[in-house]
């Protein structure tokens, strides 16, 4: 029935579509240990210094995985320019409320050792860990909100308000993401520390599995209720969603066993597989219209022209295995643990100069 | 309500990434001179001055880069119709920036800053390259959008939606607006560079710091001011003439031109009542034949007058006002050329005192001058930019959507004023604190001799340059 609905080019549209879904998938798995990093700063970090120490794990590589949400919302823009109109005007407040957590969190993590004071640096670092959670949380919020429905008049406009879009399942929806993603980020921690800071993020990510498995099984059993009782068709097949809600869980035992590469593994790819759950329920709508379900635009009535999808397409194969390449070569590069002695260290008195730019502070560990 | 505030938002939001963003590219490149040179002849002048700027590089970029995530959720969330509208063209642009541009240009950055101890100096050396281009690549794709919106290429407007679709991708990315913006952007970005680095060392010079490195400095940077500046006016000269073409209506209120005219003069300066439509002069002051010159190089050229275009328009495109704000317009324009002129002048008489050695640092007065100056290029890129958005309007795509037309029918002025007020508060608050950092940076100096231990073939002695 979508099929025969589509013209002939019925592949572009939904090859775009899960185009946009690869995004989002690489958004959430990388800036999601991002954020993760960013909100356990306080508990896993003790002091300024240990606090710079993990800042530095994600220092390198913050700014390229954020460049996967621009690459999500441009190529939403470009391939279903009325998904992007109705999503964008619709989370008009939510949106605002991403974009001044996302502001505030790139700056406190550039500007934090811009200054060698101790308190400039506490003050940022505490910016941080709640930059990081507001969008962490509103993330998860929005998503489930597409899925689940809000209200969406026949032009494709959003009609409601800003509590229309806190509903209690959306509500769950971000606290799912907002725990997900600190235990994501706790877990690479492990990975990207060592000594007294890595035996912390350890611990963390042991106290965070569990919470955070229950919320993504409660989450997914939640959206599955709301498909079955919207009739929804979908094209879910079972074993995405399953492998979703267990792969937590095997985080969990992983990281109790030592295994932290492995748990890491397995949070991203329970990320990236709740993601897909999450659009496949949603495909071809893209974005469910609780006004009445036949509102709701899709990936053929939001679309572009078949010229521009052919172009985009050639554009996007060309250009993210390139991407894909560099962006992975930056992790091989940068990935030496990092320990309590990086914190401490200061290699000469010259590079302590170096640190603190006015050139004039006092001793400062937490370059 | 929701229209004015919406298009204040973008004013704002986009006037304020613009500060940073030729402030970005430029210095780009003056650390790729800078590193490179210092990779050729191993001088740790060239090493110093590479992480002293690139420090000050980065406490701008931060700001450029998180003020540009805004940029890009803007159209979809205030300007919901026009996305519609041109979403089929105007997104292409948007997305490859993002693949092609934004993710070298991040990735890049990212090794570079933390790549010192790590990447061979030749790898090294090569990130920043690719920062450089990363970035003046983004310029060129975000104006290949924004000349679409001035100069409508390669589409046709589909007969059932009424929607702007892209024929020719082709004539999307070689647009003569394009090509003529994006040499005159980059051009004012060198300038903006350029000027900052004759600042920074002016600053120095005056306190006798590190003379046998800022003197040398300041040269080249007053050479590059020089050059960037007359290339940015003949290049500026060129889109104008352009303009003219494609645009009548804006080069016409940039010169306030009412009435069509042969030989026309240049208006210098002009005062007239602030209204939408001055209809007299207080105060002027003219080049005669000046327009004509301008506009296609003839003695007697005719230029066409605001009235006349209007009445063009309303027999083309239906009754309407089809004004700019002319005030606007004409003060954009002239602030623009006015201050890259100041530029150039500055250059000139910067370069007069250094042909004699040890002249230009002795010369306290010019150097204040010199320190000052980095303002210039900055409110020249605002007014610029300021002129060219205005000049165009009533459109928000010339002769295609009307602005009023392409605003979010669906948000409420509470929604839009609420984000107008928390964005431009939080913007403020960045710049004090953007300012106070790049200020202290740059006062601080760079690191002293001696620091890079660089003979002994042993990069890792080079640590990180932040964090």
């Amino acid at each position: 029935m979508l099929i025969a609905s589509t013209h002939g080019y019925w592949n572009l549209p939904t090859l775009w579509f899960f185009l946009i879904v690869v995004l989002w998938v690489g958004y959430f798995v990388l800036e999601g240990f991002d954020f993760g990093v960013g909100m356990l700063l306080p508990f896993v970090g003790r002091n300024v210094p240990e606090r710079g120490t993990l800042i530095r794990t994600i220092g390198p590589v913050w700014d390229g995985n954020e460049v996967w949400l621009l690459v999500a919302g441009g190529a939403t823009f470009a391939a279903f320019p009325g998904w992007y109109a109705t999503l964008f005007s619709g989370f008009y407040l939510a949106l605002f409320l991403v974009l001044v957590g996302l502001i505030v969190r790139g700056v406190a993590i550039e500007y934090r050792n811009k200054h060698p004071e101790e308190h400039w640096r506490a003050r940022w670092d505490l910016t941080l860990a709640v930059s990081s959670a507001v969008p962490a949380l509103l993330w998860g919020v929005a998503l489930a909100d597409v899925v689940h429905g809000v209200p969406v008049n026949a032009h494709g406009d959003y009609t409601g308000n800003l509590l229309n879009l806190l509903g209690p399942y959306a509500l769950f929806g971000g606290i799912t993401s907002l725990l997900l993603f600190a235990f994501h980020g706790a877990l690479f921690l492990t990975l990207r520390t060592t000594g007294e800071l890595h035996e912390r993020a350890r611990a963390t990510s042991v106290r965070l599995a569990l919470p955070a498995a229950a919320l993504v099984f409660g989450f997914l059993v939640w959206t599955y209720v709301n498909a079955a009782s919207a009739h929804d068709k979908g094209l879910v097949p079972g074993i995405i969603p399953i492998a979703a809600i267990c792969l937590p869980f095997v985080a969990g035992a992983f990281t109790r066993a030592g295994r932290e590469g492995l748990a890491f593994a397995s949070t991203a790819a329970s990320i990236a597989l709740i993601t897909l759950t999450l659009f496949l329920n949603l495909y071809p709508r893209v974005i469910v219209s609780s006004t009445n379900n036949a509102f709701s635009p899709t990936i053929f009535t939001t679309s572009s022209s078949h010229y521009t999808l052919t172009a985009m397409s050639i554009v996007a194969l060309v250009l993210t295995p390139l991407v894909l390449l560099y962006q992975t070569w930056t992790y091989w590069v940068f990935r030496a643990r990092l320990g309590d002695l990086d914190a401490a260290e200061i290699r000469s008195p010259l590079d302590l100069l170096e640190r603190s730019p006015l050139g004039r502070g006092r001793p400062d560990p937490g370059g | 309500m929701a229209l004015d505030l919406a298009r204040w938002q973008f004013a704002v939001t986009t006037l304020y990434h613009f500060l940073f963003v030729p402030v970005t590219i430029g210095t780009a490149w003056f650390l790729v001179g800078m590193q490179t040179a210092w990779y050729r002849t191993g001088d740790e002048r060239w090493l110093r001055l590479t992480r002293f700027f690139g420090k000050l590089f980065l406490i701008n970029f931060a700001l450029g880069v998180v003020t540009g995530i805004v940029q890009e959720f803007q159209f979809g969330m205030n300007w919901s119709a026009y996305s519609r509208y041109v979403g089929d063209i105007f997104g292409a642009p948007l997305a490859i920036e993002g693949l092609a541009a934004f993710f070298i240009e991040s990735t890049f950055l990212g090794l570079w800053i933390f790549g010192w101890d790590r990447l061979k100096p030749k790898v090294h050396l090569a990130t920043i390259w690719l920062v450089a281009i990363g970035s003046t690549a983004s310029a060129y794709f975000i104006l290949a959008a924004n000349s679409w919106m001035q100069h409508p290429v390669g589409y046709k407007i589909n007969p059932v939606t009424h929607r702007a679709e892209l024929t020719s991708i082709a004539q999307l990315f070689t647009n003569s607006t394009l090509v003529n913006a994006f040499a005159h952007t980059i051009a004012a970005a060198l300038l903006t560079a350029a000027m900052l680095v004759l600042s920074v060392a002016a600053w120095h010079l005056r306190r006798g710091g590190e003379v046998p490195m800022f003197a040398p400095v300041a040269r080249i940077a007053l050479w590059a001011t020089l050059a960037a500046g007359v290339a940015t006016v003949l290049l500026g000269h060129a889109q104008g003439q352009l303009m003219t073409k494609q645009q009548p209506m804006k080069m016409a209120a940039a010169e306030a031109l009412y009435t069509t005219e042969k030989g026309a003069r240049f208006s210098l300066f002009d005062i007239g009542p602030w209204q939408k439509h001055p209809t007299k002069s207080l105060v002027s002051i003219a080049i005669p034949h000046g327009l004509s010159i301008l506009a296609d190089n003839s003695w007697d050229g005719t230029v066409e007058g605001i009235n006349d275009i209007q009445r063009q328009y309303v027999q083309k495109y239906g009754p309407g006002d089809y004004e700019p704000i002319v005030g606007v317009t004409y003060w954009g324009f002239r602030i623009m050329a006015g201050l890259g002129f100041l530029a150039i002048l500055i250059a000139i008489v910067g370069l007069w005192l250094a042909r004699l050695p040890g002249r230009l640092e002795r010369s306290s007065r010019f150097l204040r001058l010199a320190v000052a100056g980095v303002a210039l290029p900055l409110v020249a890129n605002l007014a610029g930019w300021l002129f060219t958005e205005m000049g165009r309007q009533p459109w928000i795509v010339q002769g295609l959507l009307l602005t009023k037309d392409a605003v979010s029918p669906n948000v409420g002025a509470w929604s839009v004023g609420l984000t107008l007020v928390g964005f431009t508060a939080l913007y403020g608050i960045l710049a004090f604190i953007e300012a106070k950092l790049m200020i202290g940076a740059a006062q601080a100096g760079p690191d002293p001799e001696g620091t890079y231990a660089t003979d002994s073939a042993e990069p890792a002695t080079i640590p990180a340059l932040t964090y």
